[in-house]
């Protein structure tokens, strides 16, 4: 078990939540972690990434080397494309197909989606807010998204179900249904 | 629980707890700021009456530790590299006066510059100061480090360098905590006279720090964070803190057996390091950071048999990487596709309904009049006031230069000269410029962007809060020029009108524009309705 995934998006968009979560599914299953985050001035609106490196051996760079990802996983389908030299040539791509357009010079979002597609043999387009907002919680858009990564990830939905009831647990079992219910709306 | 996942920040900071710490002292700063807020928040901590609130700055952070270890207890104080640079004078002599509790300070450097304006070395410090200097691999590491370098510090009675990277402070890992260690008891110093530095008793200080560099270095060559992997060939790597993690990772996925020394505790273990090095023709030295160690060892003669940062073989600035590292031990690194030509750049930007925003609109409105103007900008988020669409300021330098350097720019005939500086980064280093100003009567405008927190690293308490008039009067502006105004959109035309008066007075001006960030704003909302 060796698993190296990108996590992408804008900052302010939540991704470390779902890295909160895959740490502690993948704690709870035994495995080592590292997991290099952005902190700082790329928060304000700015690309930001984290590199997550799950195994059961003993993990030494905290970043991922090139072409080693086997997944990028974004909430924002242009700040997929910006990790692609790290991709394996076998590795997937999960990413949510609606634009956070903050800068006066996106591009073409048909023509970003289109790369999207042509960029890896396993893609998986998300529409994570419509399906988080039939959920009756807009909030779970990240947890959709895990949803939706989960088959790439080799961690059991057992493992994930605990440790987003971990993460929520404060918060009472009505909002650690809802956001399980967001996991496995597109778990398949 | 014994295990816990950390950032390697928040692992500092719980192996601060747990070796017996009575204090923090910091001044925010990424990639720091981590470590005093865990302290904050941290039950364990609250338990143990450990103080933490933020300092005004490093300085001051550094003397009230020192002052702590005066008083026989333990403390650590933390800081980004930069700031360093504010707490010099209190840092290199406190290796002068030695210290009683023990002191360690947590520095975090930042290579590639992610979020400073330099990616300057504090290794560079350590030898500066002569203090012994720890620089750990991994988050266990910084974790077993913390109470290492404690006993370190009561043991040769010195402070203690603790180096992190950006990279190590911001990836979690999990690390297992040790037993709990109790605080020291209180024990004040009052019976040496090694804390006076009169030039007498400095003397005998200094060579009593001379002296014990030969213990320093047995603490070094016994460490058990240095250590020799074994390998095979006539090629070696000497890798220094998180470099070995790039190193071994590209050794681990190729199959390489290289002998790697990995250094993680300075001053360098001289005979450990001379038997390495006499066995191998051909060595490279990795470093996070600065060639310090690798123009060390070449010498003066520059010796070829190393390779580095100085002849190529890695590259000569920036944060190291797997892929940095993996062509100078002979591996071509495997690259997925290419980013695609659609791709922008996504800049980090003012959040919608900051408070700088309107300010910076106001202000280049007035502006536009005075061909001659020059704004000087300061540290913070409206440091992004540079950028398009408002390229409203003329410099960014360090904390509090844009007071200052507005002064010295007046006084060679520059106006408008106008500063614009954050309300924390005032009170750490901005109040005495500002003296200066009002000493000489120089025509400066000074806008405070008041937003009651220190924004950038994510918003931590503000010295000034509250303070900022009485602050501004105390060091003798003129109350009727010390005028506030709430940079919103309503009030657009209003605030134009007093910006260009006050720009147009002959003498020290103030502008308070206050309102609260968004941010903080948002998170109190937030707090209030559970």
């Amino acid at each position: 078990m060796n698993k190296n995934i990108i996590i992408a998006g804008v900052g302010g968009q939540g991704i470390l939540t779902i890295a909160t979560i895959l740490d502690m599914a993948a704690m709870h299953a035994g495995l080592n972690i590292k997991q290099a985050e952005v902190h700082g001035m790329s928060q304000r609106g700015g690309e930001v990434q984290t590199h997550l490196r799950i195994a059961d051996g003993q993990i030494f760079s905290d970043l991922i080397p090139m072409g080693q990802a086997d997944l990028i996983l974004s909430v924002e389908p242009l700040e997929s494309l910006r990790y692609l030299p790290y991709l394996k040539k076998d590795g997937a791509i999960v990413t949510s197909d609606e634009p956070f357009k903050n800068i006066g010079n996106y591009p073409d979002e048909q023509k970003v989606l289109d790369t999207v597609r042509k960029s890896a043999e396993n893609v998986v387009f998300v529409d994570a807010t419509k399906i988080a907002n039939e959920l009756g919680n807009p909030k779970s858009y990240n947890i959709v998204m895990l949803g939706a990564a989960a088959r790439f990830i080799g961690i059991s939905n057992a493992d994930f179900e605990w440790a987003i009831g971990n993460l929520f647990g404060s918060k009472g079992q009505e909002v650690v249904d809802l956001n399980i219910k967001a996991f496995y709306a597109t778990t398949k | 629980m014994n295990k816990q996942l950390l950032l390697g920040a928040e692992a500092v900071a719980v192996g601060a707890i747990d070796a017996g710490i009575s204090g923090v002292y910091a001044y925010p700063g990424t990639p720091s700021t981590e470590i005093t807020e865990f302290i904050q928040k941290s039950k364990d901590a609250q338990s143990r009456k450990i103080r933490s609130k933020w300092a005004a700055n490093e300085k001051t952070a550094y003397e009230a530790a020192l002052g702590m270890s005066f008083a026989g207890k333990r403390s650590i104080v933390c800081m980004k590299h930069v700031g360093l640079n504010v707490c010099a004078d209190p840092f290199m002599n406190s290796a002068i006066t030695g210290v009683n509790g023990g002191l360690i300070l947590v520095v975090a450097d930042d290579p590639s510059m992610h979020s400073s304006q330099d990616e300057q070395d504090s290794r560079a410090y350590g030898r500066f100061a002569m203090l012994p200097l720890l620089e750990p691999a991994t988050q266990q590491e910084a974790y077993d480090a913390v109470r290492f370098g404690l006993d370190l510090s009561e043991a040769v009675k010195l402070p203690v360098v603790l180096r992190l990277t950006t990279r190590m402070s911001h990836s979690r890992a999990v690390i297992e905590r040790k037993a709990m260690r109790d605080q020291n008891a209180f024990n004040p110093d009052v019976n040496t006279r090694q804390w006076i530095l009169l030039p007498a008793i400095a003397k005998k200080n200094y060579a009593g720090l001379i002296d014990k560099q030969t213990a320093i270095e047995k603490s070094s060559a016994e460490s058990p964070f240095n250590k020799v992997v074994e390998g095979k060939g006539k090629k070696a790597v000497i890798a220094f803190g998180i470099g070995y993690n790039y190193v071994m990772e590209v050794c681990k996925t190729n199959n390489l057996e290289l002998p790697v020394l990995k250094i993680s505790q300075y001053p360098l273990p001289k005979d450990m390091v001379q038997s390495f090095i006499d066995k191998y023709d051909d060595i490279l030295i990795v470093e996070e950071g600065y060639p310090i160690y690798e123009e060390l060892l070449r010498g003066f003669s520059d010796n070829k048999k190393f390779r580095g940062r100085l002849d190529g073989a890695l590259p000569r600035m920036g944060e190291l990487s797997p892929d940095a590292v993996a062509p100078a031990l002979g591996v071509k690194p495997v690259v997925g596709q290419p980013v695609p030509d659609i791709m922008v750049n996504r800049p980090p930007a003012l959040c919608v309904g900051c408070s700088h925003r309107d300010l910076y609109e106001e202000l280049n409105s007035v502006l536009a009049n005075y061909p001659n103007k020059c704004v000087f900008g300061d540290i913070g988020c409206y440091t992004l006031g540079a950028l398009p669409p408002y390229s409203a300021i003329n410099s960014c330098v360090d904390m509090g230069a844009s007071i200052t350097m507005a002064k010295g720019a007046a006084e060679s005939g520059v106006h408008p000269a106008v500063a614009v500086i954050g309300d924390s980064t005032f009170t750490h280093s901005g109040m005495t410029g500002l003296l200066d100003c009002v000493n000489d009567n120089v025509q400066v405008t000074i806008i405070i962007s008041d937003n009651s927190t220190t924004a950038m690293t994510g918003g931590q308490d503000s010295a000034g809060t509250n303070k900022m008039v009485d602050i501004c009067k105390g060091l003798g502006v003129e109350p009727e020029h010390i005028v506030t105004i709430v940079p919103v959109k309503p009030r657009l035309e209003q605030n134009i009108e007093i910006i260009k008066k006050e720009i147009d007075y002959k003498g020290v001006s103030v502008i308070l524009a206050q309102r609260e960030c968004m941010q903080t704003l948002a998170r109190k909302k937030k707090a209030a309705k559970k």
